[in-house]
C-alpha cells in the first residue's frame, strides 16, 4: 500500500515535471515567411554570428495574438516577416520596442514603414497586390483575361473571381484599401459591389484564392503577386496581371518584442535581417518579393517595381484601427451580403 | 485511514523540504539543481523560507505538521478526519493563492502589507517541490473527507475524485476562464451583462435566413445544422461497421477494420485537399461525370456538402471506436430470452439489442456532434461560403481585426449548443440499467442479424469503405507524383527531402527535414496518450460507479476542453500558464497537457458506455472477497474495459498526432510538431512535402494501433464468442 502510494506520487509528479525546461540560451524567433526561408535565414544567421537560434514558424496573425497573450512575460525575442499591419498594430499596442537599427541603407518605403512605428518596425521586404488568372480555365470558357481593377466587374466574370475575406485576411483589406485609394471611398465600394457579383467565394485566408486559381478551382484570384510567382515558377498555368489603374502593396516587417530578455542578439538579428546580405539570400529559396535593402541583389522574377504601377500606400492612415474598423464595417454592410 | 494521511503527509513533507520548489531552468530530471541546493531558484521551500526570506511558502508545512498533530492528538476519528480536512484545505488554499498573489514582478496585492519584504522581487513559476508539496496537501485533504464518511469512507475513490477535479480545474476551468470573461467586458475592461445578452443573442450568430429560403444562415445555425447531420450520420454509419465487425461472417474484416479506422489518422487538411481534388470544379471524379453525363462542372463541394462529407469521414471512426465495444458488450442471454419467447430477429434487434446499446449511441452521437462543432481544418479548406462557429472563432482571433470578445462570445455559443447535446443524450438514455456483464455464466450465441439490418449495413458501410480507399489511394498518389493535381510523374523527391538519411562518419544521420518534428510528435504524443486514458476512464469510472454531490456538472465540465475550439483553448493556455503560479508554456508539458485534458473526453464518454455494461454485482463480488476498490478497478474493471481502453489509447494518440488548432500557440522551436510542420507547408504550396509526410505519419500511426489493439483489444467476455450463423440452412461458422 506504502508503495502504491509513493508510485502514484512519483508518476504524477514526473508526468507534471517531465521535460521541464523553459529559457533558452538562444535567440528565439517567430518567422511569418515561408519555412524555407525561415530555415536558411536562422542558419545564416548563426553561421555568421554564432547565435544559437531558435525559430519557429507561425502566420503573422497567429503571432500578434500569441504576442498579445504573452505580453508581459514574452517567450519570444523578434518577429521576422509577414505583412506590415500588424506588425504596426504591435507597435501601437507597445508590444513591440524600437530596435534602434541603423536604416540608412534601405529603400524610402522601409525606412517610412519605421517612422511611422517611432522604429518599432521596419521594413524588409515589399510584396505587390495582383491579380492572378488561370489560363486554361479562361481558355475553355473563352474569355479574355482581365487587366484592370474595373475589369473585374465585367459579368464574364461572374462566379470566376476569388479572393479573400478582408475580416480575416490582411492581404483582402490590403486590397480594400488600395481600391479606397485608387478611386475614392463611395466609388470603390461601388466597384466592390459590382466585383462582388463575380465573386465565387471570399475565402478566410489571403493566399488560398491563388492556390485555388492554381488548381482551376476559380479562374481568376486577387493577393500578393510573389505567391502568384511561386505558384506559376512550380509549373501551374497561372499569369499575374497588375491592375493598370495602380496598385497597393505590403511592407513586410521586423520587430523586437517588448521585454526581450535577449536585446543585444535580438538587434544583431534585426541587423543581419536588414543587411544586403542576407537579403540576397531569398531567391534561393523562392523568395520573390522586393527586398528593402538597395545594396540587395533583386531576384530576376520579383515583380519589377517599374513595371508596375504602384500607388503612394498611405500605411499610417489605412493601418490605423479606426479607418479599418469603418472600412470593414462597411464592407460588411455593403459588399459582404450582397450576393452568393 | 490514519496511515494513508500519514503517508500523505509524509509526502508533502519530503515535496517541501527535499525538492526544487520553483521550475528549475535546466529541467528537474537533469538534477544539476542538486549542485546547489542554497541558491534562489533550485532550493526547496523549506530553505527558501530559512535563507531566502520567502516566509509565505511556510503556509504548507504549518499545514502540514498540524495535520499531523491532530491525527497524533485527536482521539476521536471524525472529529480528527474534520480538523484535517480543514487543515489542509486551508494550506491548500493559502499555497494557491500565494502563487497567484506574489507573481514575477512581485506581489499584485497587498502591497502595503508586502512593502519591504523579499515579495516584492517577486517569485517564479511552481516546480517539482510545489507539485507534490500541493499533491500531499491535497491528498490528505481527500483522505480525511473519506474519513469523515464521504464516498463510502473510501480513501481512494475520494482522493481520485479530489484529483479530477483538482486537474480539471487547474487545466480547464482555470485557463478557459481567462478568455470566455472577455465576453462579457466591454472595451474598457469593465464588466456588462447585459452587453454580453446583446452579443450573445446577435441576429448574425443567429440569423435563420437558410431556413425561410433568404439568404444564408447565421454561423451558430449552420453549425448546429452541420453537427447534428454529422453526430447521427456517424453514429449510424459507425454502428453499420460494429454490426458487420461483430454480428456477421463478412469476409474481409481485416481489411475493413484498417478502412474503418484509418481516416481519424489523417492530419488536417489532408482530406480536404483529396476531396478537392476529386470533386472540385476540376477535380478527376468531376471531369469524368462531365465527360459520361455530360453534368456541369461547378463548385458544389465548397458548401455544407463537402464540410459534410469530409467530417464524415472524418468522425465516422470515433463512433465506431466507441460502439464496436459496446455492440460486443450486449449479453447474448438477452438475446436468446428474447427469441425464446418467438421474437424474430428484427423484432430482437429493434427491442432488445438496441434499446440495450443506448448509452454507446449516445456517446457515438455526443463525441460526433461536439466534433463537428470543433472541427476547424474541414470548414476552412471546403467552407465556402458557408460559415461556421470554429472558423469565426478562429479568424476574431487571429484575423485582421482581432475581437477577442466576439470569439469568446461565439465559444460561450458552441458551449451553450454542446451543453444543449449533453443534457439532450442523457435524457435519452434516461436512469435505466444497461448492464448486461454480469459475471454470471453467459454462453449464449449472439442472434444474427436479421437479413434486411444485415443488408442495410453492408449498403452503408461498404461502399462508404469503397470511397475511403479511394480517397486514400490518392493520398498516396499525391505523395508520389511531382505535383499533385497537376504534373503527375512518378518522383520520390518528396519521401527523400522529408526522411532522407545520410551515413557520415559510419553514423546514421538523419538528414530529411520532417525528423525533427516527427520524433518530438511520437515523444509527446506517446506520453500524453496513456495518459489521457488514464484520466479519461478513471472519470468515467467515478462518473459511472461513484455518487457525489455535483456530479451532474463535474461531468460536463470533463467535456469543455473538448467542446472548446482548439485555437481558443491555445490562447486560453498561454494566457494562464505564461505566468506564476503555473509557467508551463515554452515546454513539453504544456503540449501535453492540453492533449490530455483535450482528449480525455473521448476516455470519458467511451468508458461511460462501456462501464454501464457491466454488472454492479461484479464490483461488489470483488470487495465481497475482500479487495479494496483499487484492486477491484485494477483486477476486474479495467480488465473488461480492453475496447474502452483501445479507442481512449489510440484517439489520444492519433489526436495528439493530428491535432493543430490548439497547439499554433504552443509549440516552439524545440517542441516542433507534424502537423504545424505540415500545416506550413500546405500554406507554402509544397503539397507534395506535406502528403508524403501524411503518409508516413497516417502508417506509423497505423502501426501503433495495430500493435495497442493486439495487445489490449481482446477481452474475454464469455467463454466463447459465436454469432449465430445467418444462413437459413445449416452453420456456417
Amino acid at each position: 500500500m506504502m508503495k502504491q502510494h509513493f508510485l502514484a506520487a512519483a508518476v504524477l509528479a514526473s508526468a507534471l515535471t517531465a521535460a521541464q525546461q523553459t529559457t533558452a540560451e538562444e535567440l528565439s524567433i517567430v518567422c511569418s515567411n515561408e519555412q524555407d526561408w525561415c530555415d536558411l535565414m536562422t542558419s545564416a544567421f548563426t553561421d555568421k554570428t554564432g547565435i544559437g537560434v531558435s525559430m519557429v514558424r507561425k502566420s503573422t496573425g497567429e503571432t500578434l495574438a500569441q504576442v498579445r497573450a504573452e505580453a508581459g512575460n514574452p517567450k519570444i525575442d523578434v518577429w521576422w516577416g509577414g505583412t506590415g499591419d500588424p506588425h504596426l498594430i504591435a507597435a501601437a499596442e507597445g508590444l513591440t520596442q524600437p530596435s534602434t537599427v541603423d536604416t540608412s541603407e534601405l529603400l524610402g518605403w522601409a525606412q517610412r514603414m519605421a517612422d511611422i512605428s517611432e522604429g518599432r518596425t521596419i521594413g524588409i521586404h515589399l510584396g505587390v497586390l495582383g491579380v492572378a488568372y488561370n489560363e486554361d480555365v479562361l481558355k475553355e470558357k473563352g474569355i479574355a483575361p482581365p487587366a484592370c481593377w474595373k475589369d473585374l466587374a465585367d459579368p464574364q466574370y461572374k462566379g470566376e473571381i476569388q479572393v479573400a475575406n478582408p475580416n480575416s485576411s490582411g492581404t483582402a483589406y490590403t486590397q480594400l484599401a488600395t481600391l479606397v485609394q485608387v478611386f475614392g471611398e463611395d466609388e470603390a465600394f461601388k466597384l466592390l459591389r459590382e466585383i462582388g457579383k463575380n465573386v465565387n467565394q471570399y475565402t478566410k485566408s489571403g493566399s488560398a484564392p491563388s492556390k485555388a486559381a492554381a488548381r482551376g478551382e476559380t479562374g481568376i484570384s486577387i493577393g500578393f503577386m510573389h505567391d502568384m510567382v511561386k505558384l506559376a515558377k512550380k509549373g501551374f498555368p497561372l499569369k499575374i496581371v497588375s491592375p493598370c489603374e495602380g496598385t497597393g502593396y505590403e511592407v513586410g516587417g521586423v520587430s523586437i518584442i517588448n521585454g526581450t530578455r535577449n536585446f543585444d542578439a535580438a538587434k544583431k538579428f534585426v541587423e543581419f535581417a536588414l543587411s544586403a546580405e542576407a537579403q540576397s539570400l531569398g531567391p534561393q529559396v523562392g523568395v520573390y518579393n522586393v527586398p528593402s535593402n538597395k545594396n540587395a541583389t533583386l531576384p530576376p522574377e520579383a515583380p519589377d517595381p517599374s513595371t508596375i504601377k504602384l500607388i503612394d500606400y498611405d500605411f499610417a492612415t489605412y493601418g490605423s484601427s479606426e479607418t479599418r474598423e469603418r472600412l470593414l464595417k462597411r464592407w460588411d454592410e455593403e459588399v459582404k451580403g450582397t450576393d452568393n | 485511514m490514519k496511515r494513508i494521511v500519514f503517508q500523505w503527509i509524509a509526502t508533502g513533507l519530503a515535496g517541501f523540504c527535499l525538492i526544487p520548489w520553483y521550475m528549475t531552468d535546466s529541467g528537474f530530471w537533469r538534477f544539476r539543481w542538486l549542485g546547489d541546493l542554497t541558491l534562489s531558484e533550485n532550493a526547496p521551500a523549506l530553505l527558501q523560507v530559512l535563507l531566502h526570506g520567502r516566509f509565505w511558502l511556510a503556509g504548507a508545512l504549518i499545514a502540514l505538521v498540524a495535520a499531523a498533530i491532530v491525527q497524533i492528538a485527536v482521539k476521536s476519528p471524525v472529529r480528527a478526519a474534520r480538523f484535517t480536512a480543514a487543515i489542509a484545505a486551508a494550506g491548500l488554499a493559502w499555497t494557491m493563492l500565494q502563487g497567484l498573489i506574489i507573481v514575477r514582478s512581485g506581489p499584485r496585492l497587498f502591497h502595503d502589507l508586502l512593502a519591504n519584504t523579499p515579495a516584492e522581487t517577486g517569485q517564479i513559476g511552481f516546480g517539482a517541490g510545489a507539485a507534490v508539496t500541493l499533491l500531499g496537501l491535497l491528498f490528505v485533504l481527500t483522505t480525511a473527507i473519506s474519513g469523515m464518511g464521504r464516498g463510502r469512507g473510501d480513501a481512494f475513490v475520494t482522493g481520485m475524485i479530489g484529483l479530477i477535479v483538482s486537474l480539471v480545474g487547474i487545466f480547464v476551468f482555470y485557463p478557459v476562464v481567462h478568455i470566455l470573461i472577455s465576453a462579457f467586458q466591454t472595451r474598457t475592461g469593465l464588466f456588462d451583462l447585459a452587453l454580453f445578452i446583446s452579443r450573445f443573442f446577435d441576429p448574425e450568430i443567429w440569423g435563420i435566413g437558410c431556413l425561410i429560403g433568404q439568404g444564408g444562415c447565421g454561423p451558430a445555425i449552420n453549425s448546429l445544422i452541420l453537427a447534428i447531420a454529422t453526430g447521427a450520420g456517424t453514429t449510424l454509419l459507425g454502428l453499420a461497421f460494429a454490426l458487420i465487425f461483430t454480428r456477421t461472417q463478412f469476409i474481409a474484416k481485416p481489411l475493413l477494420r484498417v478502412l474503418s479506422v484509418i481516416p481519424i489518422i489523417t492530419p488536417p487538411f489532408v482530406i480536404g485537399l483529396a476531396l478537392i481534388l476529386l470533386f472540385g470544379r476540376t477535380g478527376a471524379a468531376t471531369e469524368l461525370f462531365s465527360d459520361i453525363f455530360g453534368i456541369e462542372k461547378s463548385r458544389w463541394l465548397y458548401s455544407f456538402w463537402g464540410i459534410y462529407i469530409a467530417q464524415m469521414l472524418s468522425f465516422t471512426p470515433i463512433a465506431f471506436l466507441v460502439l464496436i465495444g459496446v455492440v460486443e458488450g450486449v449479453s447474448p442471454s438477452m438475446e436468446e430470452a428474447s427469441q425464446t419467447l418467438n421474437a424474430n430477429r428484427w423484432q430482437t434487434f429493434v427491442r432488445v439489442t438496441l434499446p440495450l446499446m443506448r448509452p454507446g449511441l449516445a456517446a457515438a452521437f455526443l463525441l460526433g456532434f461536439i466534433e463537428s462543432l470543433a472541427d476547424f481544418g474541414n470548414p476552412l479548406v471546403l467552407g465556402g461560403n458557408f460559415n461556421v462557429l470554429s472558423t469565426e472563432i478562429y479568424f476574431s482571433i487571429v484575423g485582421a481585426v482581432a475581437n477577442p470578445a466576439r470569439a469568446a462570445t461565439l465559444a460561450i455559443v458552441l458551449l451553450a449548443l454542446t451543453l444543449g447535446a449533453f443534457l439532450a443524450q442523457r435524457r435519452w438514455v434516461g436512469t435505466k440499467s444497461y448492464a448486461t456483464v454480469t459475471g454470471k455464466a453467459d454462453s449464449g450465441v449472439h442472434v444474427g442479424l436479421s437479413a434486411g439490418v444485415k443488408w442495410v449495413c453492408y449498403l452503408a458501410a461498404l461502399p462508404w469503405a469503397a470511397f475511403t480507399a479511394i480517397v486514400y489511394s490518392m493520398i498516396i498518389f499525391g505523395s508520389f507524383v511531382k505535383l499533385w493535381g497537376y504534373d503527375h510523374s512518378f518522383t520520390l523527391e518528396h519521401y527523400i527531402r522529408a526522411f532522407g538519411t545520410k551515413i557520415r562518419d559510419g553514423v546514421l544521420k538523419f538528414s530529411g527535414v520532417a525528423w525533427d518534428s516527427y520524433f518530438t510528435t511520437l515523444k509527446i504524443a506517446s506520453i500524453a496518450a496513456p495518459l489521457t486514458a488514464l484520466v479519461g476512464l478513471t472519470t468515467a469510472y467515478l462518473l459511472v460507479r461513484q455518487n457525489f454531490r455535483g456530479k451532474s456538472a463535474f461531468e460536463f465540465s470533463t467535456m469543455l476542453s473538448f467542446a472548446i475550439p482548439g485555437t481558443v483553448i491555445g490562447v486560453s493556455y498561454v494566457l494562464a500558464f505564461n505566468f506564476p503560479p503555473i509557467e508551463l508554456t515554452g515546454t513539453a508539458i504544456i503540449l501535453i497537457v492540453v492533449f490530455v485534458f483535450r482528449n480525455m473526453p473521448v476516455g470519458v464518454r467511451g468508458g461511460i458506455a462501456a462501464m454501464s455494461q457491466l454488472d454492479r454485482s461484479l464490483d461488489e463480488a470483488s470487495i465481497t472477497l475482500g479487495a479494496n476498490t483499487f484492486t477491484t478497478v485494477r483486477r476486474v474493471i479495467a480488465p473488461l474495459l480492453g475496447p474502452a481502453m483501445v479507442a481512449a489509447l489510440t484517439y489520444s494518440f492519433v489526436r495528439a498526432i493530428t491535432s493543430v488548432s490548439a497547439v499554433i500557440f504552443l509549440y516552439t522551436a524545440k517542441h516542433n510538431m507534424a502537423t504545424t510542420f505540415i500545416v506550413g507547408r500546405v500554406e507554402n504550396g509544397d503539397y507534395g512535402l506535406a502528403i508524403a509526410y501524411s503518409a508516413v505519419l497516417i502508417v506509423t500511426m497505423l502501426a501503433v494501433i495495430l500493435a495497442t489493439q493486439l495487445m489490449l483489444g481482446r477481452r474475454r467476455l464469455r467463454r466463447e464468442t459465436r454469432i449465430e450463423a445467418t444462413g437459413t440452412t445449416g452453420a456456417r461458422v
